[in-house]
């Protein structure tokens, strides 16, 4: 069999994403955990990981300016883009290397060759074992902007994995929000699962996500998370869905045992006697039904 | 001169939009508020308010090359210079990758036969409207299917005014648009749940706090009173302890309220008082 990639997004951050895909990490048999939200990452705290292997991840440069040799012309500050070129007391300039986006403009004017560019170092990729199954993970380091990169790293070293050990799924926690890091944790899988919550807020950004999602031509369902926290939503959201065709495959209840689990490194489904886990169970099923 | 207060969280979904509309309700009725959505890939905070009539809207744009190829001599400098492999030359010409160009401008500058120029492309829009209250409420939206909302978070930041008091709803995560929307802020209230994920995602936040020089302070959301015994709660208290402002607890009554895009501070009036004294408390922090 082909190895499937399914992941799972949000749009809304905070929706459930990391809850709904820590259980299938303990559902799915045969299969490559892989955590995209590398901004944010959590799925670890719930899977116990034992690190196999630390990557450095180099990508893109940032621009950093020698005061020695600057004469404080100002051409670098002129020609950037970005505002990242600030003017010192001094009378030089230095880089903001928060702003520097690493375009080389400053280093292509600069009369005097006083800026280095020097190759960036935004975050490292791991790959670990769980008692679950292989898990490829990821941290960036804080303020970086290489997020999409090292996301891409994520997916073709889980992918990778998943080919060589003839694994039948990789199950991807996608990234929140419609940008680069969703679209990075989106493309080229085979299957989505979009989770949302009945608020004025997850509806809205709900209706975002479906446009990229139906961008991309990836089949997709939907689960409503604490969907008892407001029915009225919740029928709003089965409306919606309904007259678009997309299939519900879960309503989780609102659960403190949810928040319980999430904190004492247990993944959901481990828990008993939860209302919520039972629900992610049948979830489980219905998933299956959709993609088989 | 205003003071300027980002609201953010690291982790998503912690009630960064509910802090932001809430407290900025409640400071309007004592000063001139200023709230600033700069959550643009999703931004929500819209949708807590009835507003005035009438609104304004801009339109950002970013510079992307566009190149004659009647006048391109196909020698390569532009996609060579061209650090996110945004253009290309092919037999036929030269190729733009229009979501990978950054907008920088190198290419049209290394190009010798001034082939390329610069056309403005939709990124996203602005949109200003007053609130019933009195807030000025401005948001930036990324247009969908585009990739990166920086730059609509800078133009959003461009149009701040001279209010007393300026919110900025920020996005979640801690990479560049994060860093973009605190740049010149003048304090952070970072909000976190009483969760392994929220401590875990907050403390990451934290440290671009550190390096960035501001001062934070922090709301723990969602608070549940069994957590106590739970390693994530023991460590917040030695970390973080001397900078907990506020403490709202996991309520589902609370959530519900949210949950129809109504002002919870309408209903809990308690929270009215526990915002402005936060904010003294911010006020005398920011000096």
């Amino acid at each position: 069999m082909k190895t499937r990639q399914i992941v799972v997004i949000s749009g809304k951050g905070g929706t459930g994403k990391t809850t709904v895909s820590g259980s299938l990490a303990v559902l799915f048999k045969n299969h490559i955990i892989s955590d995209c939200d590398v901004d944010s990452a959590n799925l670890h705290l719930i899977l116990n990981p034992e690190l196999r292997e630390e990557h450095e991840y180099w990508a893109g440069n940032k621009a950093e300016i020698d005061e020695n040799k600057c004469i404080g012309c100002g051409k670098c500050h002129e020609i950037c883009r970005f505002n990242a070129i600030v003017k010192k007391e001094t009378g030089v300039f230095s880089v903001d290397p928060f702003a520097c986006e690493g375009c080389k403009a400053c280093v292509l004017v600069c009369p005097v060759n006083a800026v280095n560019f020097n190759v960036n170092h935004p975050g490292n990729y791991y790959i670990s074992e769980t008692g679950y199954g292989e898990f490829v993970h990821a941290d960036l380091r804080p303020g970086e902007e290489m997020s999409g990169g090292l996301i891409a790293q994520v997916r073709k070293n889980s992918l990778r994995l998943a080919v060589d050990r003839k694994r039948d799924y990789v199950i991807i926690d996608g990234a929140p929000g419609i940008g680069c890091p969703a679209t990075s944790s989106l493309t080229a899988t085979d299957y989505a699962i979009l989770v949302t919550e009945p608020t004025v807020s997850g509806i809205h950004d709900m209706k975002r996500m479906i446009e990229v999602i139906e961008h991309f031509r990836i089949p997709y369902s939907v689960v409503i998370n604490r969907y008892d926290i407001n029915k009225q939503r919740t029928s709003e959201i089965e409306t919606l869905c309904n007259s678009k065709k997309i299939k519900i495959i879960g309503e989780v209840p609102f659960d403190e045992k949810v928040n319980y689990a999430n904190s004492n490194a247990i993944p959901v489904v481990d828990i008993s006697d939860s209302e919520a886990a039972e629900e992610i169970k049948s979830m489980f099923q219905k998933l299956l039904e959709e993609i088989e | 001169m205003s003071i300027k207060i980002a609201v953010l969280s690291g982790k998503g979904g912690t009630g960064k939009t509910t802090i932001s509309v809430n407290l900025s309700h409640v400071l309007s009725e004592k000063y001139s508020v200023q709230l600033l959505d700069a959550d643009v890939e999703e931004p929500d905070s819209h949708l807590f308010f009835d507003y005035r009539e009438g609104s304004e809207e801009k339109t950002v744009f970013q510079m992307i090359p566009e190149v004659d190829n009647e006048k391109c001599i196909k020698c390569g400098a532009c996609s060579r210079e061209c650090q996110f492999g945004a253009i290309n030359i092919f037999t036929s010409g030269a190729m733009v990758f229009k979501n990978l160009c950054h907008g920088c401008g190198v290419c049209s500058m290394v190009c010798p036969a001034e082939a390329i120029k610069e056309i403005p492309k939709e990124l996203g829009k602005l949109q200003f409207r007053t609130s019933e209250e009195g807030i000025d409420f401005g948001e930036g939206i990324l247009k969908v299917g585009e990739i990166s909302g920086v730059k609509v978070i800078r133009s959003l930041k461009e149009n701040m005014g001279d209010n007393e008091i300026i919110i900025l709803d920020s996005p979640p995560g801690s990479s560049c648009p994060v860093v973009e929307t605190l740049r010149g802020v003048d304090f952070a209230l970072l909000v976190t749940e009483d969760s392994a994920f929220g401590l875990h995602d907050m403390e990451i936040v934290s440290k671009v706090l550190d390096e960035m020089g501001i001062p934070f302070g922090i709301i723990l959301n969602k608070y549940r009173e069994h957590s106590a015994e739970e390693k994530h709660s023991k460590e917040f208290k030695t970390k973080f302890e001397d900078k907990l402002f506020m403490k709202i607890p996991l309520d589902k009554k609370l959530a519900g309220i949210h949950s129809e895009g109504r002002l919870f501070v309408k209903e809990y009036e308690a929270y009215k008082d526990k915002f402005l004294a936060m904010f003294d408390q911010i006020k005398e922090l920011v000096g």
